[in-house]
């Protein structure tokens, strides 16, 4: 134990990143995989090809090329950094946003299927009634559909939060300094092997397993009574 | 609600029209994005032939991608193997009448799905390498497999589940009135006809797995994602390396989601296999 209470600090802080980093992907993938959402069920075919060509191209794209394409592609190549660079921090601060960027942009696939899988759950009646009060699309995807599929789709959402909290580890690629980094740098420093590893696996069941409760109990709260 | 024509009325004269203004608008606006990648890889000198051009010799692909594709492959073999071995164990574990054997296999399920795949890669890496286990030149891979193992096992044995309770209690009531133990019910009678129901989500499974030999990249594993950062760093062009190794991926996974698609569909039209699961299952939560 003498290793936790060594690096506690450190630890404590790499967690902090991991959680950061999910709560701004998770926010960004949300409002990102709802506007994708919105676009495969327009009434423009041009809006559904581009959301369906979108989510077929990053969904079978692994994230470590995703994640790595944002730091050697945006960033190193085309000098997009994301950061002003005359920040002292722009070098730490860059990596994390493109982190940032990657995993909202993978994540927003999944819920962009999760959503418009909640919307396929929504009896078709209640796009009828919609229609025949004369609500346009916009109108009712926004007041009638996704307001239920949303309630719908609380538990998979969960499950998608949940991945996104493991897949931020994938962020270390670049140097984000998340728990999946520091776990290799205690490794190789520390020579406890089994003690860090049960220290990272307890983290990471301490961040998932409360929010699948969590999650679990708000989907059957809210789910819609039909 | 399968259809998404009922979301909207059919469009008619002024709604035809707007249609057309809005897809026009989208294409200028893509036109407009187009552009300005182009212009900016163009200003940065991505699109000079000599970026390329190395993707014409036949040494970029024999050194640098070929060994790539044959890791990934490799790895996502061994672990589909593992995984489903593991996972059937698992899976069936968890639903045997013991407590003594159904909570152990449910807590290491629950375990092995909340640990980051990095995380057991890293672990196992070092394990291996800490006890001498195997050759250092297979310890990477050996990292990988045992990683993608563990994590896809404990899915599948998810999916076992599912594909069990998914069939109609009457064929587990008909096998213990004909006095058929709990093992021989589930060994001839259950889980037959659940991996026919299965088969689509483990199609979309191998999918995750093939993916996920790229985290792999971060223990030095010769995988796909690997080689292409090498040809980048060796040719000069991280871009374009990274855009070739990516489109060869997508392909892949592609074919592969479309294949456990029409599985699906197939196995829904059959009269003679169960409900078969839904092949995006796998993919959704975003593994």
């Amino acid at each position: 134990m003498d290793v936790f209470t060594e690096y506690r600090e450190q630890i404590l802080a790499a967690f902090w990143l991991t959680i950061k980093l999910t709560v701004y992907s998770g926010a960004g993938a949300l409002v990102l995989g709802t506007v994708l959402a919105a676009m495969r069920l327009a009434p423009v075919p041009m809006l559904r090809g581009i959301g369906t060509a979108y989510v077929n191209i990053v969904r079978n794209t692994p994230l470590t090329l995703i994640i790595l394409f944002c730091s050697f592609g945006l960033s190193q190549t085309l000098g997009i950094t994301l950061v002003d660079p005359r920040s002292t921090t722009s070098i730490t601060d860059s990596n994390f946003r493109l982190a940032v960027l990657g995993l909202t942009v993978y994540t927003a696939s999944f819920v962009c299927e999760t959503v418009r899988s909640g919307v396929n759950t929504v009896p078709i009646g209640q796009a009828e009634a919609a229609r025949s009060l004369g609500l346009t699309f916009a109108q009712n995807l926004r007041i009638i559909l996704l307001p239920q599929a949303f309630r719908a789709v609380v538990i998979p959402l969960g499950s998608v939060l949940i991945a996104l909290v493991k897949n931020t580890t994938i962020a270390s690629a670049i140097g984000v300094a998340e728990a999946a980094l520091l776990m290799k740098e205690m490794i190789e420093n520390t020579a406890a092997l089994l003690v860090v590893g049960v220290i990272f696996a307890a983290g990471f069941v301490l961040l998932t397993l409360p929010l699948g409760l969590m999650f679990g109990r708000l989907g059957r709260r809210l789910a819609v009574a039909r | 609600m399968t259809t998404a024509s009922v979301l909207f009325d059919a469009p008619g004269p002024r709604a035809r029209v707007r249609n057309r203004v809005i897809a026009a608008a989208t294409v200028v606006l893509l036109v407009a994005v187009a552009w300005l990648v182009f212009s900016k890889l163009a200003d940065r000198g991505q699109l000079d032939a000599a970026k390329w051009k190395p993707f014409l010799t036949g040494n970029l692909w024999r050194t640098y991608v070929l060994p790539g594709i044959r890791g990934t492959l490799t790895a996502a073999a061994l672990s589909v193997v593992g995984a489903g071995v593991l996972g059937a164990l698992l899976g069936v574990g968890r639903m045997a009448p013991p407590a003594w054997v159904r909570v152990p296999c449910a807590v290491i399920v629950e375990f092995f799905r909340a640990v980051p795949v990095l995380i057991m890669m890293i672990f196992a890496y070092f394990l291996y390498a800490q006890f001498d286990v195997f050759p250092s030149k297979h310890l990477a891979l050996a990292g990988v497999v045992t990683g993608l193992t563990l994590y896809n096992g404990a899915v599948i044995a998810e999916v076992v589940r599912a594909g069990v309770a998914a069939l109609p209690r009457g064929q587990a009531e008909a096998a213990s009135s004909l006095g058929l133990s709990w093992t021989r019910t589930m060994r001839s009678v259950l889980l037959p006809q659940a991996i026919t129901s299965m088969l689509p989500v483990l199609i979309s499974q191998l999918v995750v797995v093939l993916k996920d030999t790229a985290i792999g990249y971060q223990i030095t594993f010769v995988e796909m994602v690997r080689q292409g950062t090498q040809v980048g760093s060796a040719y000069g062009n991280y871009l374009p390396a990274l855009m070739v190794i990516a489109v060869l991926m997508i392909a892949l996974n592609f074919t592969l989601s479309w294949l456990a698609v029409r599985v699906e569909a197939r196995l829904r039209r059959s009269r003679r296999a169960g409900e078969p699961l839904e092949a995006s299952t796998a993919l959704e939560a975003g593994d």
